[in-house]
């Protein structure tokens, strides 16, 4: 009964997301509607956490699961990517590399100017 | 005999889930980053399907019902970021500037180096969503019209490889700070990449899973944004 309810949730907010897509003429994805509203609703305690947490949480602990399917699906994409593959592979690689220098370093930075900052404040009170 | 067990929708949604199965064990025998329950099973169902001359509409017809459940999977991940909201809230500033630099380099170097092997845009559009969480990224590429299966490959990449790789390059350019270990291994690596940052401690798998939503949702804004002067 509870992991039913929680799934009732979950699926309400996934068609209320659905029907946001259809409505709001805008390059999102209708799963990125539902979450943000189910997010907006824990945050406002709408829904309380309990109400979908079990089954949320192995909903995720599964979830590669639910893109086995379009995985798959690429042995039909195998002409498109023919000849391809390198520079596939090799931008995919350079980009996430630099993200993580780019993301962590930005980070750091941040961080740190926030602790120095901290710190000046504390001397000159 | 071979029509009787193909001819079934459980045939594809059986396969696929025995195949997640066998990745499953394999992972929890040898810990390695390279055996992705995921790959595994793809690897095994694609040749699979290959050996035996089974089509992959055959196959697609019983395991399409379980990509229904991609949008649901994703609306839950509403409750990780949710339970994150704390740390959210301490480094917010940092979060959001650091990740939104990290998506806009993203997206200039992708572009950049496909252009250069003048790839056609479909591929372009597929490995622009890359970095972010197979849902999300999934729903990224189909608003702009990439293919599928291309985005999967290119996640695949940007997972596995920071978490081979990820540790030298944190090593390399001196990213020391907790907070900004965990946001770099999520925001470039996804659950994949978080998984090695639990390995650093608390704070880098608190950022890590936190990073991970909060990319997949500037992504789904800067990407559009970024494609649209293409």
């Amino acid at each position: 009964m509870n992991y039913m309810f929680q799934a009732m949730i979950i699926f309400g907010f996934s068609l209320m997301g659905e029907i946001l897509h259809a409505i709001i003429p805008a390059p999102i994805p209708a799963s990125v509607y539902g979450l943000v509203l189910l997010f907006l609703a824990l945050l406002t305690k709408l829904v309380k956490l309990e109400q979908v947490e079990t089954t949320a949480e192995y909903m995720i602990s599964i979830m590669p699961l639910f893109f086995i399917e379009p995985t798959v699906g690429l042995m039909e994409s195998f002409g498109i990517a023919r000849g391809k593959v390198i520079p596939l592979v090799l931008t995919s690689a350079v980009s996430f590399i630099m993200v993580m220098i780019v993301t962590g370093l930005t980070a750091q930075f941040m961080i740190r100017k926030k602790k120095s900052n901290k710190k000046e404040g504390q001397s000159n009170g | 005999m071979a029509n009787i067990l193909t001819d079934s929708i459980y045939f594809g949604m059986f396969f696929s889930i025995f195949a997640f199965w066998i990745g499953f064990q394999i992972q929890k025998k040898w810990k390695n980053p390279f055996l992705n329950p995921m790959l595994i099973s793809v690897v095994l169902i694609i040749s699979t399907l290959l050996v035996t001359k089974i089509p992959f509409s055959t196959y697609q017809n019983g395991a399409k019902y379980l990509s229904y459940f991609l949008t649901p999977v994703t609306v839950c991940l509403a409750v990780p970021l949710y339970k994150q909201i704390q740390v959210l809230k301490d480094n917010l500033v940092a979060v959001l500037v650091s990740i939104g630099i990290g998506c806009i380099a993203h997206g200039i170097i992708v572009i950049g180096i496909m252009t250069a092997f003048h790839m056609d845009h479909a591929l372009l559009y597929s490995l622009l969503p890359k970095s972010i969480t197979t849902a999300i990224a999934l729903g990224v590429s189909a608003e702009l019209g990439g293919i599928s299966g291309i985005t999967v490959i290119g996640v695949m990449i940007a997972g596995i490889g920071g978490a081979v790789v990820g540790p030298f390059v944190i090593k390399l350019c001196h990213i020391e700070e907790p907070v900004a270990q965990g946001l770099a291994f999520g925001s470039a690596s996804h659950a994949i990449g978080t998984s090695k940052a639990i390995e650093y401690g608390e704070i880098q798998a608190a950022m890590s899973s936190l990073a991970i939503v909060v990319t997949g949702l500037m992504t789904v804004v800067i990407v559009p944004i970024i494609a649209s002067f293409l």
